[in-house]
């Protein structure tokens, strides 16, 4: 009987010391927030000195990726798409990639859906942000943080 | 020359929003990697991809380093009329693709 509490005692220390080291695991995995210099000065070139809002964009992306290769990556924006309000642009960019630009899509109204796929290569753990631009000069963004298992660019052959 | 996968519906309602799927195959080498004995490996991508519906652009897109080999796209339009789509890739080393489909809306 002792020895089955004492077991017990050991599995629930055990679990508690797990428990609390996966927890540290996530906690030091989570990203701070802050944007690299590179990626701020790349987004400054698109939108200048605009105001750029959170909202309306959605950013789709697996928040844990085990090949950093090909990231299966869908962003949609909340717009009507008729010819007076429309998205024109969709830019993304990341923050540890040796570039950070990724991609800039061109809409129009004939688009129909602000709804765009594509599949990019992530050199890190990183945060991705979008940004779209309406018909209106108005600019929204989005971002996703990205866990990436197995890096891509950083290979030799 | 490369090859391409277009996905597009071959007939529509007027009116409908269509999804188009495209594909393309290119090794999107992106000037950043180096061989083994260190020598740097140049870049070789594709930078445009454009779609036009009956000569009309509408939908255009500038590629960087980072999106994957073998470029991938979907996106969607407003099926107005019958006619054709094309597409076309241009990139580094005068990389140039051409494919073309065609659509029935009724």
């Amino acid at each position: 009987m002792s020895k089955d509490r004492k077991t017990a005692a050991t599995r629930r220390r055990f679990l508690a010391v797990a428990g609390g080291v996966t927890a540290g695991a996530f906690v030091s995995l989570r990203y701070s927030g802050a944007t690299p210099a590179s990626m701020a000065a790349a987004i400054r070139q698109v939108t200048g000195e605009a105001v750029v809002q959170p909202g309306k964009v959605r950013l789709e992306v697996p928040p844990l990726v085990e090949n950093g290769n090909t990231v299966p990556i869908t962003v949609s924006v909340t717009s009507p798409m008729t010819a007076a309000d429309h998205v024109k642009s969709i830019h993304i960019f990341n923050e540890k990639n040796p570039q950070p630009n990724v991609v800039t899509i061109h809409l129009g109204p004939r688009a129909g859906r602000a709804r765009v796929s594509t599949r990019i290569r992530l050199a890190d753990t990183q945060t991705i942000v979008a940004i779209a631009r309406m018909s209106d000069g108005s600019l929204w963004s989005a971002k996703a943080d990205v866990i990436v298992t197995l890096a891509a660019c950083v290979e030799d052959l | 020359m490369a090859s391409a996968l277009i996905n597009v519906p071959k007939k529509a309602k007027r009116g409908d929003v269509i999804e188009i799927k495209t594909l393309i195959s290119h090794i999107m080498e992106t000037g950043f990697r180096h061989t083994t004995t260190g020598v740097p490996i140049p870049r070789d991508i594709i930078t445009s991809f454009v779609c036009t519906y009956n000569k009309e652009e509408i939908f255009r897109a500038d590629l960087f380093p980072a999106i994957a080999a073998n470029p991938f796209f979907t996106f969607t339009t407003i099926a107005t009329e019958s006619g054709t789509f094309e597409f076309t890739w241009q990139g580094d080393n005068g990389f140039l693709a051409a494919e073309q489909a065609s659509i029935t809306v009724e």
